[in-house]
């Protein structure tokens, strides 16, 4: 069975037609990446999956883990296992990183019926994946991203999904404002994760990304629709001649 | 759902304390009149010089209400109060004095269980002990004797009345006057009963005094009177949490409260407010106006200020410092939630007199629903108070486009010498905070709760343990899910 499934996806932000009729399937332990230029609805297609309200499906449907994932609200999709890395992370003042995480792990185990982690237990779990993503343990009583640099954000957004562990980590533009160490950094986080049962969807603009994260399809994103599909050598054609190259595909349809 | 159904949805949460409680009441019939202060004082059973004391109070007071010179400068709206359509006393009957709790009316305990109050082993093996304020009188005090043992006194006001008239006479009317202002004259003229504590020179209370209030009978202002009062070098932290009945019309509450810091001293006064605030639609609910005033009269010592403000429909509330003694400290930590129709004028004032005199001023105001909420603060540097500091933190959070958050500093200096520092904030509590908790797992009601705390944090801190959880708790019940 697959993971994911979108059927003729449209959406709307807005009133704006966005998404205009998208099919992707994703399956366990598969990688996916999908490029565009900007504008082209990468994020929104993140937003959609993740059951941002502001996104309104219109058409088509999809199907998480084999449940109807537009009639789960937001916080259910995360429980059921669909992790989104965003691309700008929010700040929550006062709230510490590992209270913070410790309660949303705990929300998800008991979705799943399992028992909840005290400190204690969880403490010991944080500070592994802190120490993957070479993140400083003065992180733990920091307030959620606040007064974190960008990369740092970044970087505490793979630190939460190694830690909530999920089916499916949809990353937003993880890559940008990222330096190339804390590129290397978080590309290594996600790459460790991988594994039969877990898939990823990596939006990106640039191909940068993928040549740490290594895709097993790529798809262009253009104008809400999927115009091009292919392996890991799509991406780098798209480097070289850009993404104009795929307007013709698009005016076909 | 939407999450402004949603929130809808949970903000029509009714008030969850809502009860009445039928006990044997005496009470004396509306109106007010030095008839009434005379009755009230007799059936206290109180000194000539109470009396004296009430009956000027009364006059001071009726002079201003022949003048309509109720405080009309605060940034709230009612309509005006009759208060001659109030009855000023209300006890429950008692046919004997109570040597222990099993002789408390079961109906009273069963109240109190409701509300969750600990007055039974549970609690005294927690080590607090409770005065307990039921209505207008104090039906159990309890670990009287372990205090007794540190010197400390702990009791009703009209006990302490009673048994220590030569410590009320002394500091009674020392910090608040009953010339203070209208509500507070009208406190003096007909308080029925409160809290009085004395810590002596050196002693560290040896736990959390803690209090509650609840306001029972229909068509009875209440008005508490507490003092407390910590000689040189003592030590003590009082906790005081309110919860009231639901009721259709408006009731009034006007207390006072005053404290005094000798030499060295420290005084904690904690406080969770959660009168009934009226319902959605803003019928009902509770007049919060009270004056609360502290005296560092000795050096070195201190007067903290943690209150928590999630009830009634208008609240007036200036928790405030007189720092007269050398280094002496004031602080001030305030969170006052307003939701549906109700409205907040709170603050402080911290009045420097004394050299290195500090105040620290951390207030965070939550608006919701319809409410209003004002921060009202004066900070006055004296001319003598050579090398005075004072810090002002002011942020308010505005839940949804119809409530409103307003912020009034009033600032004095009279000495070049001081240094001030004011910072203040407004923000919206963002879909965006909400909907990225809620991408973690968490569920809407937790994510704002949770975003609400944060943003809390600094003065829930200085609360007590337990009161900061109940205070939490509160929080997200008075709110859950207000976020449109």
């Amino acid at each position: 069975m697959s993971l994911l499934e979108i059927k003729n996806l449209h959406a709307s932000v807005n009133g704006n037609e966005i998404l205009k009729g998208i099919d992707l399937t994703i399956n366990p332990g598969e990688v996916h990446s999908i490029m565009g230029p900007n504008g082209s609805g990468k994020s929104t297609l993140a937003g959609v999956l993740a059951r941002r309200e502001a996104y309104v499906v219109t058409q088509g449907q999809i199907m998480f883990n084999g449940k109807d994932l537009l009639e789960m609200p937001a916080e259910e999709v995360a429980c059921e296992g669909l992790f989104l890395a965003f691309q700008y992370p929010v700040e929550i003042p006062g709230i510490s990183n590992a209270y913070f995480l410790r309660t949303a792990l705990n929300a998800i185990r008991k979705y799943r019926g399992e028992e909840e982690l005290d400190a204690m237990d969880f403490l010991p779990l944080l500070r592994e994946k802190m120490r993957l993503l070479e993140m400083d343990e003065k992180f733990l009583n920091r307030a959620v991203n606040e007064g974190f640099s960008g990369g740092e954000k970044k970087r505490n957004e793979i630190v939460q999904m190694a830690v909530l562990e999920p089916r499916l980590g949809v990353l937003d533009e993880t890559d940008s404002g990222l330096d190339i160490d804390a590129l290397r950094i978080v590309a290594n986080g996600v790459n460790s994760m991988r594994n039969k049962g877990r898939s990823f969807l990596v939006v990106t603009h640039y191909q940068r990304l993928l040549n740490y994260i290594v895709p097993d399809f790529v798809h262009v994103l253009v104008n809400g629709r999927i115009v091009k599909s292919g392996g890991p050598e799509l991406a780098l054609e798209l480097e070289e001649k850009g993404y104009s190259w795929t307007e013709p595909e698009l005016a076909r349809r | 759902m939407s999450t402004t159904e949603q929130i809808q949805d949970l903000t029509k949460q009714e008030y969850k304390w809502g009860f009445i409680t039928s006990v044997e009441e005496d009470r004396l019939p509306p109106g007010l009149n030095e008839d009434v202060i005379r009755a009230i004082a007799q059936k206290k059973g109180e000194p000539e010089f109470m009396l004296e004391w009430r009956l000027k109070a009364y006059r001071y007071w009726a002079s201003l209400e022949q003048k309509h010179q109720e405080p009309k400068w605060a940034n709230v709206q009612f309509p005006p109060i009759d208060y001659q359509a109030l009855s000023y006393y209300s006890a429950p009957k008692q046919k004997k004095e109570l040597k222990s709790l099993e002789e408390v009316d079961p109906e009273i305990l069963a109240t109190y269980d409701k509300l969750g109050i600990p007055l039974h082993e549970q609690k005294l093996l927690a080590g607090v002990a409770v005065d307990a304020v039921f209505d207008s009188v104090s039906v159990a005090t309890t670990f009287k004797a372990k205090l007794a043992e540190a010197g400390v006194i702990f009791c009703s006001f009209s006990e302490a009345v009673k048994n220590h008239p030569d410590l009320v006479k002394k500091y009674l009317g020392s910090v608040v006057p009953y010339t203070d202002n209208f509500y507070a004259a009208l406190n003096s003229a007909v308080f029925s009963d409160g809290s009085f504590v004395y810590v002596p020179k050196g002693v560290r209370c040896p736990m959390e005094l803690s209090t509650y209030f609840r306001i029972n009978a229909q068509n009875t202002g209440q008005f508490e009177r507490t003092l407390i009062i910590a000689d040189e070098g003592a030590y003590v932290s009082y906790l005081e949490g309110c919860t009231a009945p639901v009721r259709d019309e408006n009731q009034l509450h006007a207390a006072v409260v005053e404290l005094i810091a000798h030499d060295n001293a420290t005084i904690k006064y904690s406080t969770v407010q959660n009168w009934y605030p009226g319902d959605k639609e803003g019928k009902g609910g509770i007049y919060n106006f009270v004056t609360k005033r502290g005296k560092c009269l000795g050096k070195n010592s201190k007067i903290s200020w943690t209150q928590v403000e999630t009830g009634s429909a208008i609240t007036w509330k200036y928790p405030s410092c007189i720092l007269q003694g050398e280094n002496s400290v004031g602080e001030f930590y305030s969170v006052a939630l307003t939701n549906n129709f109700q409205q907040a004028d709170t603050g402080t004032k911290m009045i420097h007199i004394g050299k290195n005199t500090k105040s620290t001023i951390v207030s965070k105001g939550i608006s919701a629903g319809h409410g209003q909420n004002t921060y009202r603060g004066q900070v006055k540097i004296l001319k003598g108070a050579q090398g005075a500091r004072n810090y002002t933190q002011c942020d308010s959070l505005l839940i949804g486009d119809k409530c409103g958050a307003h912020t009034f500093p009033y600032i004095e200096v009279r000495n070049a010498s001081a240094r001030m520092e004011h910072e203040a904030s407004t923000s919206k509590i963002g879909e965006d905070q909400i909907f990225y908790l809620q991408q973690r797992g968490i569920s809407k009601e937790e994510a704002v709760s949770m975003i609400i705390n944060g943003f809390c944090k600094t003065v829930f801190r200085e609360l007590p343990m337990e009161f900061a959880v109940e205070a939490q708790k509160l929080l997200s019940i008075s709110l859950e899910g207000s976020v449109g």
